[in-house]
């Protein structure tokens, strides 16, 4: 008995520093290195965009690979915290700090909602639902008198951080985004390793013998439906402070596709997947943009051949080659 | 017998499904701290029977009640947390958890509810002694950090009922615990079964007549839906009705 304790604890909890595998903490520590020295050789905006689609892709994926639930509605947080943000900044010149706060906030309470009613279905019908709730929340963005219709919200400004600093310049501004993602993602992976990270995975293994364990599954579906939409809602909210736009695209059903696709491409059933797939999947957008209507079928192309060759997705496979989960 | 005697307790229990009857007009009482069995053809309504009990279905017609408390309309996951507990016919692991982790999120349970995303899983490893000591005894101790869908068949019904144990529940539903397993799984998981009934009251579906005859005090036969004997095996194995409605069914 002793012995067997004594031999598990060498394969499964050592090895760890700071609460987290050490592989994994490698990663999040050379992730965060590149990051902070990539300015300085390609654009910012183009950095700070994989950013944050980094974050809305693992936010995403706390849902689909964590709750076991394929949401087909993401757009929703992600666009309507990013017409939140834009307009809290236009309208109302608050700090880019309260911008992020409002969008992720309006995000958890959209998520609520749509949550309540989406979670009570399975499967098929839960994509159909949170679909179509992104499609009101589309509609809305296009009809509504603040979100200025087919021109979105534009040149919103970066306002003083804090009400204090001056951040505006890219350079500077990529920093605060920088700040804002890799907390989104150590937020994210918290949730994931924690007690309830615990019990969400079993219920995405086996709802029923969750339930006969005596788990009250819906209650732990809502909560991590909002935390996906709240994270997203942050992704949104800090884009549309970089591009200084809240457009129908944030709101567009293509969003929630795309996302999905960036967390299939690395992996639903890893943490640093999604981060690949977003690089991968905004990689493409920017340099392929020249092929104009092209890269729609690259894109299809390409996930196409990752689905054919790596059903795990990208890290899915090197993960098991390493006999490491990432 | 008296009514504190009867820990679960089903009067008229129906299930309709679109077209057939499943279970009908079903009236059973399962003493408390006996092992009673359940069996009775394929199709008969045995795993119809369980989920009607364990509120997995709403039943069409009929009361169930746990420890005298009505608990017809109750949530499945509320009779979980009153101590009645089932495993499923269908081998119910976590599969991409490891064994150790699986025995663990029964164990969890007793954290309450708890959605405590902000705190690190590391807080999980005070159950891990008691997980392994599950673990060992259904035998798969050789397999803690193995993960749960690798396992063979027999082992993966080890480790649920290793997973079911770990809530100490009062009552047990078993559905044909034992199907698939090799012999000497069958008797360890058997020997199993008669020790942690010592305190507590085991409802079992069972295939395997020779495991029924041993264990169980009280056996109900379940055919078309209906019960067609009750007793005790010595009873219920000279039967006419039974023996006519096995041999019907094409068995033994
Ligand atoms: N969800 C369902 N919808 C429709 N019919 C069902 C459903 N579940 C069970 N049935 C039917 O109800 C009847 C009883 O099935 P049940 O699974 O309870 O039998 P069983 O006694 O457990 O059989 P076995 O020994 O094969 O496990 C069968 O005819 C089955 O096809
Ligand atoms: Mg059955």
């Amino acid at each position: 008995m002793t012995d067997q304790t004594l031999e598990r604890t060498g394969t499964a909890t050592g090895e760890r520093s700071m609460g987290m595998p050490r592989h994994h903490l490698v990663i999040f520590a050379g992730l965060l290195m590149f990051f902070l020295v990539a300015p300085f050789f390609l654009y910012p905006v183009f950095l700070m965009k994989v950013l944050c689609f980094a974050l809305f892709a693992c936010a995403f994926n706390l849902l689909l690979g964590y709750g076991g639930l394929l949401s087909f509605g993401h757009a929703a947080y992600f666009g309507g915290a990013a017409y939140v943000s834009a307009h809290a900044a236009k309208a109302w010149g608050v700090t880019p700090e309260l911008s992020v706060l409002l969008g992720t906030g309006s995000a958890a309470l959209l998520g609520l909602v749509i949550g309540l009613l989406a979670i009570r279905r399975q499967g098929i019908y839960f994509a159909m639902v949170t679909l179509a709730f992104a499609q009101m929340v589309f509609f809305f963005a296009l009809q509504a008198p603040f979100t200025g219709g087919e021109d979105g919200i534009q040149a919103v400004p970066r306002n003083m951080l804090f009400g204090i600093f001056d951040i505006a310049q890219d350079r500077v501004f990529y920093f605060f985004v920088l700040a804002i993602v890799f907390g989104g993602l150590l937020i994210l992976y918290r949730i994931i390793h924690s007690p309830f990270g615990q019990v969400l995975k079993a219920i995405r293994e086996n709802e029923p013998r969750s339930i006969s364990l005596g788990y009250q599954v819906n209650r732990y579906k809502l909560a991590v439906f909002v935390m996906s939409a709240a994270l997203a809602g942050t992704a949104g909210a800090t884009k549309a402070l970089v591009f200084q736009l809240a457009s129908l695209t944030d709101v567009h059903w293509t969003m929630s596709g795309e996302v999905v696709l960036m967390a299939l491409i690395g992996g639903m059933h890893t943490v640093f997947g999604p981060i690949v797939g977003a690089a991968v999947i905004v990689t493409m957008q920017n340099y392929f943009a020249g092929f104009g209507a092209w890269v729609t079928v690259l894109q299809g192309t390409i996930f196409v051949i990752a689905v054919l060759l790596f059903r795990e997705g990208v890290l899915g496979v090197i993960g098991r080659w390493l006999k490491k989960p990432m | 017998m008296t009514q504190a005697d009867i820990i679960l307790s089903a009067r008229g229990l129906s299930k309709r499904f679109a077209g057939l009857i499943a279970v009908k007009d079903v009236d059973l009482d399962v003493r408390r701290g006996s092992i009673h069995a359940m069996i009775g053809p394929n199709g008969a309504g045995k795993t119809t029977c369980f989920n009607l009990l364990t509120k997995f279905l709403q039943p069409s017609a009929g009361t169930i009640t746990l420890n005298g408390r009505d608990i017809t309309s109750m949530a499945a996951s509320d009779i979980a947390r009153l101590g009645m507990v089932r495993s499923f016919q269908i081998s119910a692991v976590f599969p991409r958890l490891t064994v150790l982790e699986n025995v663990r999120v029964a164990l969890q349970r007793r954290r309450g509810d708890n959605f405590d995303f902000w705190r690190s899983q590391t807080v999980l490893n005070q159950f891990d002694d008691e997980a392994l000591r599950r673990i060992e005894e259904v035998g798969l101790s050789d397999f803690v950090d193995e993960t749960a869908g690798e396992l063979s068949y027999g082992r993966k019904r080890a480790l649920e009922i290793a997973t079911t144990l770990a809530l100490e529940p009062e009552m047990l539903l078993l559905d044909e615990p034992m199907a698939g397993m090799a012999q000497e799984d069958v008797e360890r998981i058997s020997a199993l079964i008669r020790r942690i009934s010592a305190n507590r009251t085991i409802l079992m579906v069972e295939h395997n007549l020779s495991v029924v005859a041993n264990l169980s005090d009280t056996i109900t036969v379940l055919a078309r839906g209906q019960v067609l004997a009750e007793g005790d095996y010595e009873t219920v194995s000279k039967d006419q009705r039974v023996i006519d409605a096995y041999i019907g069914a094409g068995h033994d």
